[in-house]
């Protein structure tokens, strides 16, 4: 399991799929910085 | 008195124009940073005859239906319908060149110019066509000589149109000094445009209802307007213009690929209030997703099957005693309290409205949503969105108690179905379905059928919402099962 706590990410989410502030959200609570978070349409 | 608005007509077209995968979002930026990457595009480039036989296409346009699909083996490009053919109950697949003669023809303002012996190759196939008439023939007029073509090219600053190396003609800019009117968008527009008056002279044509219809709404993705108002429409009345509408004024909705659904609830509502008794919902196709994932395609030594621009057009009018009921006791609608996540919109555009009507998620015969075809989606590493969106419909039925885990996918199988749309946003969204959902309700055996679809709103940089919209079509408590029209 890779630590998140103390990195920076960059959430990707997708339309049909995950969204981005909810991979951010769970990311800030385990201890992470969010850069950036955004939702993507792949189709 | 109140109307029980009815889906009365539906067509859907695929206008095959492999030429202008080119002009493309995706292809378009990759060829200027490569430009040999236009003839790996042009070698792989399908042929009419093979766009014609493509299984999901026959699906599209009403020849073969979506259970006949999922008993093609995959890949689908590779495999064909015996009986394939270009014209269809639903709809039909226009040649590229036939595309460009109307699109030249009703331009009012002759900004895309075809060469002379371009128009002249399709005259006698632009006769047989349903949707072209005398006035489109006058309007489109002789062509241009291929020196001014050039000339427009060199000196203003025009967009050359190609088929293969040959050039056919170009697209000017609307204006020097307005990006908003530049030649690639003015094109983006104008095959909007076309490919949704092919689709709503169909419509048309069946029941000679042009002079019926009293609104029009678009339900396009394109943004239509100068540099002072970019986006502000009306694409609509432009369509019904050109389609024999003449009593017609109408407007666009904009919400993103749910744009449709949006559409016919609005247009069901207004036949309901009486406002007006026929109202037209159309869509034109959308230039810019062509060739979006042809990188995929040509890593795995495939044509690029994004090379038609899909349009649609439906008739939304009072009880005719037969037709299917659009149901407006349960619109499903997304909120701004919802949430975005799939399950959040799944139970907001599903539970809830079935819910407020007393049924169950199993008590819908068929459900219709994200369309795509995975064909297209999955050698990009796009997936197959329509399973996905299947998926977490059957999670929320296990959810309900009212299927186990194990029975996940024969619900997937039973309730959903293949993706059978190219990847034309709003078009891909539930709509392919009306056709096959209109013979079903009315000469077949379904009393319920679903469209939910889901608009992408957090691309626009405005919010980081979704949305979506769904509605059920109903059967028309005055007809029988299996009762022919």
């Amino acid at each position: 399991m890779t630590e998140l706590s103390g990195k920076c990410i960059i959430a990707i989410g997708e339309r049909d799929g995950i969204p981005g502030p909810a991979i951010a959200a769970i990311a800030r609570s385990a201890g992470a910085r969010e850069v950036v978070s955004f939702t993507q349409c792949f189709v | 008195m109140e109307q029980f608005p009815c889906i009365k007509s539906v067509k859907l077209c695929l206008s095959h124009v492999p030429n202008l995968i080119r002009h493309g979002s995706k292809p378009q930026r990759e060829i200027t940073s490569n430009s040999t990457i236009l003839d790996d595009i042009l070698n792989s480039a399908r042929s009419f005859e093979d766009a014609i036989k493509y299984p999901p296409h026959q699906v599209f346009i009403g020849n073969h239906t979506p259970e006949d699909l999922a008993g093609v083996e995959r890949p689908w490009y590779r495999r064909s319908f015996e009986d394939s053919s270009s014209v269809g109950p639903d709809g039909e697949i226009v040649e590229e060149g036939l595309f460009l003669c109307l699109t030249a023809a009703i331009d009012p303002f002759n900004l895309l110019r075809l060469d002379s012996r371009y128009i002249d190759r399709h005259r006698d196939a632009l006769s047989r066509a349903k949707w072209f008439n005398e006035n489109d023939l006058e309007l489109l007029g002789d062509g241009t000589p291929q020196q001014t073509l050039k000339d427009l090219v060199e000196c203003r600053g025009a967009l050359p149109l190609y088929q293969g190396h040959e050039f056919i003609g170009c697209v000017e800019n609307g204006h020097s000094e307005d990006s908003s009117l530049s030649a690639e968008i003015v094109l983006e527009n104008l095959t909007s445009k076309s490919s949704a008056v092919i689709a709503l002279r169909l419509l048309n044509n069946d029941g000679d209802s042009g002079n019926e219809i009293g609104y029009v709404i678009g339900c396009g993705e394109e943004a239509i307007g100068d540099r002072y108002q970019r986006g502000g429409g009306n694409l609509a009345k432009a369509v019904a213009e050109n389609s024999g509408c003449l009593n017609a004024t109408g407007s666009d909705i904009k919400a993103f690929c749910c744009a449709p659904n949006h559409a016919i609830v609005v247009g069901a509502a207004l036949v309901t209030s009486g406002l007006y008794k026929n109202v037209a919902v159309i869509g034109g196709g959308s230039l810019a997703k062509l060739g979006m994932k042809f990188q995929g395609h040509l890593r795995n030594n495939m044509p690029i099957l994004e090379d038609v621009l899909a349009s649609v057009a439906v008739l939304i009018g009072e009880d005719d005693g037969f037709s299917p009921i659009i149901d407006l006791e349960s619109i499903g609608r997304h909120t701004v309290a919802a949430g975005s996540s799939p399950q959040a919109i799944a139970e907001a555009l599903i539970v809830e409205p079935l819910i407020r009507k007393g049924l169950g998620i199993l008590d819908v015969d068929r459900y219709a949503t994200e369309l795509h075809d995975p064909d297209i989606t999955e050698p990009q590493g796009s997936g197959n969105t329509p399973r996905t969106n299947y998926r977490v419909l059957a999670s929320l039925a296990v959810q309900r108690k009212e299927i186990t885990r194990d029975e996940m996918s024969d619900f997937v199988d039973r309730y959903g179905m293949p993706g059978f749309s190219p990847t034309q946003g709003h078009i891909a969204s539930a709509i392919p379905f009306l056709g096959h959902a209109y013979r079903s309700l009315t000469s077949g055996n379904a009393n319920h059928t679903m469209f939910y679809a889901k608009g992408s709103l957090f691309l626009g940089r405005m919010t980081e919402m979704s949305d979506g919209m769904s509605f059920v079509l109903t059967r028309n408590a005055k007809t029988n099962k299996g009762q022919k029209g």
